[in-house]
């Protein structure tokens, strides 16, 4: 991060009056259209032509966003007043959130790029208005009846769409990550994330997408995974994680795989898989599923055709995301198993939450998920069938199913992130929290503005954590940042939990940036490596290959 | 001053203007008493009417509350049943909290950042932005409920009884009524709210003050006739009492302010299904309000749903088949 801002000078922008930018010409936000500038760190680079075509969707083709022309078809404005025509029909919260905002700003210093630019665009009731006021202008009757009459313009808030509102509206709905804060926040509870998605989808028919979120939803639909792992790779890196965990433990937990007949048919995140901290999540994950088989003769079974639990397809379009939510329910009904256990995951939960059971259900051919072990019916996931890795890690050790040693954990001081999406768009506070102080005893919680419902985003999530717009990530990055740091300084927290994957990845990098000391940890991972195996050998490390607390002696001994 | 604000605070000056002279120079009492009421209470309930029904035709297709609490989960987890209700009675709290009371504005706080060594944003309760929407919206309310003393005859006992808290602060004579007062009040506070806080202004438009003035401009002409000139009682109550009843009469004596009064009022009807004012219909239909949050325990059915081309695992496999054999995954086809 060499080229970019420091914490430094990121925090020397920060102004949140914004007035004092703004000279008297631009006393309507309206007029400072033409002024938006795209710039390098705020933006992610536009969609490869190829990710656009695997998937079929429109004007595949390369292109800059920094470029003057952006070789869209010729009737862009045609397509775009069908597609929010299409879309209001479509969608009850799009039409309602379009005609009552009051503009009261109540939601105005709730988003996180607000509070970590001071860009006056990134206060939600704006955000929303960018659009807003091109649907006045283009679908409401009141509007074009009061344009007639002189003042009524002005009285209207219309605005006509042309190539910088476009440009416009590209560069900040590429600046809000869905995380729903601001709706908490509304007195109508207008959801900002709504908007975003529906903005995005216009976005797709013009072929404005971009590229962190175009080639993961390609590989995905093609390969199986964001990442584009390949079966064997897969494998391969699942085996690589079985060999350290019999390093650190000495037992064989190798995994099924596409194994027919098998209780349980687990999805997580490929990023579990591909990058750390999310790899020692995983194999937490790989030692809960040893220690009930072999304590209970639980079969979990992983599969590489539905090797992705996260999904792009939200951050693109509703069709799209149901193109790749659809292997879930498929192969779960392929292989024959009873339910499915999903992993650690914000947005993925979302959609499963919210969307899958209505898109691609009814999973009839799956039955009323059970814990076996607990004999606990899942009456919350009672028609999706799928269950939250944390809901049944909680309720094994609500029940003393699980041996754990809490002490393993010992040096790890922790806090808890909740995940926008698990949070927001779900309702999971208590769950992780459960989990978390009976595997660890030093936990912190965060202030209370800054947690629960009213968690802050990594500022990096609806695919945007990019390594371009590291400028824009970190700080957005802001809030949760300033709040980590005040309960590291204050309790010496070193340990930053969470239940998501995109979190593992991008909160290790606001980590770096605003808050060295703090590690991420999934819970899963903190879960494994309290986790007593039967028949394990002393373990002297944790996950990490780090010495556990009070082994460090016996590790130089060993050597 | 700009114009965002300029405009709106001339058009109602010039409303109450075209109204009063209308009355006091041309005689156009028949218009402004008669004519545009009954113009503008058809406007607002044709209006109120489409656009809820707008809004009804458009299709929910996924049940998607914004949950503001614990789930429903494992029996032991308690559940907020109220911010993040899974049954009807839940939802119907949640509305009715959110109706009455404002509770998501009641939630609202205020980010502060400290450029210092400390660097600290720091989040505070911010209740006057709750304490000046419920002042505004009750005291609106029982402005409004008054007035079907002009309306009804005999006036029922429970308007009488609104009066009689209403100006239970005995003050002056004739005695004071709070609720007019509160709703001065609370405008001009929302006004400057809007015009000094500078978050606001930014993303204030036109449509935002001419509500208010508007408002202002009722209560003020109002309040003048009440406490200050004083109008005839008797004739506006005949006046009003024959628009009720459909036989409109326009009585001797009352004087232009009292039909300037009345053209706000009607603007006001008139205006409001063109305008944020909808809010009042749009919050019963807000789906990340009104829905339950159960979609994993009873499916939600979207309408409009249709197939997708998808990518099987057939295709999958054939794409992979030969890889997949030699890492030893397993294959539904050999060859």
């Amino acid at each position: 991060m060499s080229d970019e801002l420091t914490p430094n000078e990121l925090l020397d922008k920060i102004d949140y009056g914004p007035q004092s930018k703004s000279g008297p010409e631009s006393s309507n936000w309206m007029d400072t259209t033409a002024s938006v500038q795209i710039r390098p760190g705020m933006y992610c680079y536009a969609a490869k032509a190829e990710s656009v075509e695997t998937l079929g969707l429109p004007n595949a083709r390369p292109w800059n966003p920094l470029d003057e022309d952006w070789k869209l078809p010729d009737n862009w404005q045609e397509i775009i007043f069908q597609g929010l025509k299409e879309r209001l029909e479509k969608f009850r919260t799009f039409k309602v959130f379009m005609d009552i905002c009051v503009r009261c700003g109540a939601c105005a210093d709730k988003c996180h790029f607000f509070l970590g630019t001071g860009d006056p665009k990134n206060m939600p009731v704006l955000r929303a208005e960018l659009l807003r006021s091109v649907y006045r202008n283009d679908f409401s009757t009141a509007a074009k009846i009061l344009s007639k009459i002189p003042g009524g313009k002005a009285l209207a808030g219309s605005r006509p769409m042309t190539i910088d509102v476009l440009k416009e509206w590209w560069y900040y709905f590429f600046q809000c990550t869905e995380c729903r804060r601001c709706s908490v926040f509304c007195p109508y509870g207008i959801d900002t994330a709504e908007i975003t998605i529906m903005a995005r989808e216009i976005f797709n028919l013009l072929g404005l997408n971009i590229d962190w979120i175009a080639t993961p939803v390609s590989n995905c639909f093609q390969t199986g995974n964001h990442l584009g792992i390949q079966p064997h790779a897969f494998k391969d890196m699942l085996e690589f994680f079985v060999e350290d965990l019999e390093d650190v433990t000495g037992v064989d937990c190798t995994p099924n795989f596409q194994k027919k007949g098998a209780d349980i048919l687990f999805i997580t995140p490929s990023g579990d898989v591909f990058a750390d901290p999310g790899t020692y999540t995983c194999q937490g994950y790989l030692v809960l599923f040893k220690y009930l088989k072999d304590k209970y003769g639980l079969d979990v079974t992983w599969s590489t055709y539905a090797s992705e639990g996260g999904n792009f397809g939200f951050f693109t379009s509703h069709e799209t995301m149901k193109r790749l939510n659809a292997k879930m329910y498929a192969e779960a009904k392929r292989l024959g198993v009873k339910w499915i256990l999903g992993g650690e995951c914000g947005h993925m939960w979302r959609v499963i939450h919210q969307y899958m059971d209505t898109m691609n259900g009814p999973a009839d051919f799956l039955e009323v998920p059970k814990n076996p072990i607990t004999g606990t019916v899942f009456e919350n996931a009672r028609s999706t069938k799928m269950v939250h890795i944390t809901e049944f890690t909680a309720d094994l050790i609500k029940h003393g199913k699980l041996e754990l040693d809490k002490s393993r954990n010992a040096e790890r001081i922790i806090t808890f992130h909740d995940s926008c999406n698990t949070s927001r768009g779900m309702g999971l506070l208590d769950e992780p929290r459960y989990v978390i102080q009976n595997v660890c005893d030093n936990f912190y919680e965060m202030p209370p503005n800054t947690i629960r419902e009213q968690t802050f985003c990594c500022g990096s999530g609806s695919g945007l954590n990019a390594g371009e717009n590291m400028e824009l990530r970190m700080a957005g990055a802001l809030p949760r940042a300033n709040a980590l740091k005040y309960v590291h300084e204050k309790f010496g927290v070193n340990t930053l939990g969470t239940v998501c994957a995109i979190d593992r990845a991008a909160l290790t990098t606001l980590c770096e940036y605003w808050v060295p000391d703090v590690e991420v940890y999934g819970v899963h991972e903190l879960v494994g490596n309290a986790l007593i195996l039967p028949g394990e050998k002393k373990r002297t490390q944790d996950l990490r290959l780090e010495p556990l607390p009070g082994m460090e002696l016996e590790e130089d001994e060993d050597e | 001053m700009n114009q965002k604000y300029l405009i709106p605070l001339t058009a109602v000056f010039l409303l109450f203007l075209v109204a009063y002279t209308g009355v006091e120079g041309a005689g156009l009492q028949w218009f402004f008493g008669i004519v545009f009421p009954y113009v503008a209470i058809l406007a607002f309930l044709a209006g109120f009417v489409y656009k809820v029904l707008g809004w009804a035709s458009s299709a929910v297709p996924f049940r998607i509350p914004t949950t503001c609490g614990q789930q429903k989960s494992l029996p032991w987890i308690k559940q907020n049943t109220i911010d993040n209700p899974d049954t009807s009675t839940g939802v119907f709290l949640r509305m009715v909290l959110e109706i009455f009371l404002f509770r998501s504005l009641f939630r609202n706080t205020k980010a502060a950042f400290n450029r210092n060594a400390s660097n600290r944003l720091s989040y505070s309760w911010e209740i006057f932005l709750w304490v000046g929407a419920l002042a505004f919206h009750y005291s609106f309310l029982v402005v409004l409920l008054r007035h079907f003393r002009f309306f009804t005859s005999p006036v029922p006992s429970c308007i009488k009884f609104l009066e009689y808290i209403d100006g239970i602060v005995q003050l002056g004579l004739p005695g004071i009524f709070l609720s007019g007062v509160v709703l001065l009040a609370a405008t001009l506070f929302l006004l400057a709210r809007r015009i000094f806080d500078a978050k606001v202004t930014y993303i204030s438009q036109a449509a935002d003050y001419f509500p208010l003035f508007l408002i202002i401009g009722i209560a003020a002409t109002g309040l003048s006739m009440r406490y200050f000139t004083k109008v005839d009682i008797v004739g506006i109550k005949t006046l009003t009492m024959g628009l009720v009843t459909f036989s409109p009469t326009i009585p001797e004596g009352v004087s232009g302010l009292f039909y300037g009064h009345v053209f706000l009022v009607s603007i006001l009807f008139a205006y409001f299904p063109a305008s944020k004012l909808m809010h009042l219909g749009g919050i019963f239909l807000s789906p990340t309000r009104n829905m339950a949050n159960n979609t994993r325990a009873k499916r939600h059915v979207n309408p409009w749903n249709y197939d997708v081309k998808t990518h099987t695992y057939e295709e999958y496999e054939d794409h992979f088949r030969e890889k997949m054999i030699e890492a030893g995954l397993p294959v539904d086809k050999k060859e």
